[in-house]
């Protein structure tokens, strides 16, 4: 038998049937509901007069137009509590289960998935949602759809697929105290570019992922996207399971075992042939940040900015001009010197309680400098609590932080946390597109630890330094 | 789904690189819970001055406010999976975005709205750029996959036959698999329930897990 990858196996579980035109018809195992992309899903379904066929495989969460603040009190009358509500009716119509703002097992989709053990290892999840690349660090294959997808798997369980390229990116080395994850992801993107995985459903692997905790990965699996692959997974490995065993929809006591083998199963064969192969040495990394407007445009946070004039492509140029213009930032700047008005630690890449604790760290003891703001926004009431019982709520408290109810927040602004135009924020976020935290707002893109350190120090700056001199 | 089989219309010409959908359709409009109407929010703040005022932006400019046709640069699309980004181009009039690659979700977003992404590369794109500058029309075929511009040769583009053939008739997707896969799925996923039990909840454990939601 031939050898396969990780992506082959879970993929060849999945095919319902094959047709002769290359596509496949994939079975879909999960699917995560959230209020931006579904109302014209479950209104297509009212149109078309169709079922939603199997609601138990569907869980629904409001996210993305939720307040972080005054969560006991009715939503404010306007458009993000008529969204919110028609999820909630058509949940209650299609017999979808849907979790309330309230609820202590609210959150972000990517965040609260993993945690109810609703994401699962050799599953097919999706979400109409660019970043459900996430679940791909449990060994899932896991993909961002559109509204009309959504409504294709309400109607059918399936969607019909072509089969992916696939990438290996191998991550050697150990990463150096002080540099996070998402510095990984920010350099790849760096280097392959926002288009690189275009096509490609990528499997990380490597001594430096093993060593990884779950909600690592997930950063890792998070970003996916941002190089273009609407896939990112990981090996289901003894990290894995132990983060799977005891969740509320884990596999029963006495499907555990069976699971579990399977599961690891699922590795990449040792001789397995993927399309592409990228290797990264991590122990050389420093922590990155972004200066543009696409998470390609990173450099390490002691360099400085690049000069378009150097730019051979003239599409290239123009985009690195265009974004040098909204970021109000010359060439030749040192990235290290630019002072922000805002902070954001929170989102699905970086909102769980290890990126809370990071933060935490760097601020105990230190306040945020006098210009600048910041909000802690945890990716679930489950990851709020968690830091709350640790004290880290007074941590970030203590040092001028507003503490915050679950949601995704700034890291989209569609609900009232959001940059005022020309302000400019340091973000654990995905994405510093333009108008992404705000229209007219400016956001650089780093880790927690990072974005901690941008708090307290009133501009960019590399947490290392910070940590030698107090 | 609208058909698609050919189209002529002026081309208006987007020279940049990384057009991402944050940029396509502001988040903020994604609160609307329509698909359509979303024309006016397309590309909102690159056709609307800070006050209000609209800007010299391409689509803002005659010809091309009534071009069908829009030529972009690499990675258009990038980012959101917000299928609204093809809704506010298609009831803007877009029907057609040559580019030399695409966001790979948007790419799949725009069949299920009947509008044709055509990839362009290297000296293809390039004619395409300056021909759309020339505010002259192109025509678009997908039965023989070509883009012909003003006084050019036709120029072929790669399209998967599937995706061809649903635009073409313009198919009901999500129809044609109940119609015809339906015994298919069930057969599969009995066999699936039997090999993978743990990938299949009952209501009963969801309800389980969420009968203490808020008091709403
Ligand atoms: S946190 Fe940001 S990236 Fe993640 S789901 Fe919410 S809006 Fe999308």
């Amino acid at each position: 038998m031939s050898a396969h990858t990780l992506y082959d196996k879970v993929w060849q579980q999945h095919v319902v049937k094959q047709y002769d035109d290359g596509t496949s018809l994939l079975y879909i195992d999960r699917h995560l509901v959230q209020e931006v992309s579904s109302p014209q899903a479950f209104a297509g379904l009212v149109a078309e007069d169709r079922k939603l066929v199997r609601p138990a495989a569907h869980i629904a969460v409001a996210d993305h137009a939720v307040p972080t603040r005054l969560r006991h009190l009715p939503l404010p009358d306007g458009l993000a509590s008529r969204q919110v509500a028609r999820l909630q009716e058509n949940c209650a119509r299609f017999g979808v289960h849907y979790v309330g703002m309230n609820d202590n097992r609210h959150g972000i989709v990517h965040v609260i998935g993993p945690e109810l053990g609703f994401t699962l290892p050799g599953a097919t999840l999706v979400c109409g949602d660019s970043h459900t690349s996430t679940h791909g660090a449990f060994g899932a294959i896991a993909f961002g759809i559109g509204a009309s997808e959504c409504e294709c798997v309400f109607a059918t369980q399936t969607l019909r697929q072509k089969r992916q390229r696939t990438m290996r990116v191998t991550l050697n080395g150990a990463l150096q105290p002080g540099v996070a994850v998402k510095d990984i992801i920010l350099a790849l993107i760096a280097r392959i570019g926002t288009n690189g995985g275009v096509g490609h459903a990528i499997e990380y692997a490597g001594p430096a992922v093993a060593t990884l905790s779950m909600e690592a990965r997930m950063t890792l699996c998070n970003m996916s996207i941002e190089a273009g692959s609407r896939v990112g997974m990981i090996a289901p490995d003894a990290t894995t399971i132990a983060y799977v065993r005891g969740r509320k929809l884990a596999p029963k006591p006495e499907q555990q075992a069976a699971a579990e083998a399977y599961w690891l199963s699922l590795a990449s064969d040792a001789d397995a042939v993927f399309d592409r192969e990228v290797e990264l040495d991590v122990s050389a990394l420093v922590p990155h940040v972004s200066w543009g407007t696409n998470p390609g445009e990173t450099a390490p946070v002691s360099s400085r900015i690049p000069d378009p004039a150097l730019e051979a492509d003239p599409a290239r140029r123009a985009k690195m001009e265009r974004s040098l213009h909204y970021m109000a930032l010359q060439p030749g700047m040192r990235l290290d010197e630019i002072a922000i008005d805002k902070v954001f630690i929170g989102s699905c890449t970086n909102g769980r309680i290890e990126d809370l604790r990071l933060a935490a760290e760097v601020v105990a003891g230190r306040h945020v400098a006098p210009s600048v703001s910041g909000i802690v926004v945890p990716g679930s009431a489950s990851v709020r609590l968690q830091a709350e019982a640790e004290g880290l709520d007074r941590v970030f408290i203590d040092a001028g932080f507003e503490w915050r109810d679950a949601g995704c927040s700034m890291c989209v602004a569609m609900n009232d946390d959001r940059l005022q135009p020309g302000e400019r924020c340091a973000s654990t976020s995905n994405r510093n597109f333009e108008g992404r935290q705000g229209q007219g707002g400016r956001t650089h893109l780093m880790s927690p630890a990072m974005a901690a350190a941008a708090a307290v120090s009133g501009h960019l700056v590399d947490v290392r330094s910070l940590k030698a001199a107090s | 789904m609208e058909k698609f089989v050919t189209l002529t219309s002026v081309a208006a010409p987007l020279p940049e690189a990384d057009v991402d959908t944050d940029i396509i359709f502001p988040a903020r409009f994604l609160l609307l819970l329509d698909k359509v109407g979303l024309g006016k929010h397309l590309f909102h703040e690159r056709r609307h001055a800070p006050g209000g005022a609209s800007t010299d932006f391409v689509l803002n400019t005659p010809p091309f406010d009534a071009a069908k046709i829009l030529v972009a640069d690499a990675n258009f699309g990038s980012g959101s999976s917000r299928e609204q980004a093809v809704w506010a181009l298609s009831d803007f009039g877009i029907r057609c975005v040559i580019a030399p690659s695409f966001g790979e979700i948007f790419y799949s977003n725009c069949f299920k709205n009947g509008v044709l992404p055509v990839v362009l590369t290297g000296e293809a794109h390039r004619n395409a750029m300056s021909a759309a500058a020339s505010g002259q029309p192109f025509v678009v075929d997908l039965e023989s996959q070509t883009v012909m511009f003003p006084n050019g040769p036709a120029v072929p583009f790669e399209i998967d036959p599937y995706r061809k053939r649903a635009l073409m008739l313009g198919l009901d997707e999500i129809g044609g698999i109940l119609a015809e896969d339906a015994d298919d799925i069930a057969s599969f996923e009995a066999r699936h329930r039997a090999s993978q039990p743990w990938l299949f909840l009952d209501d009963g454990r969801l309800d389980q897990l969420f009968d203490e939601t808020e008091p709403s």
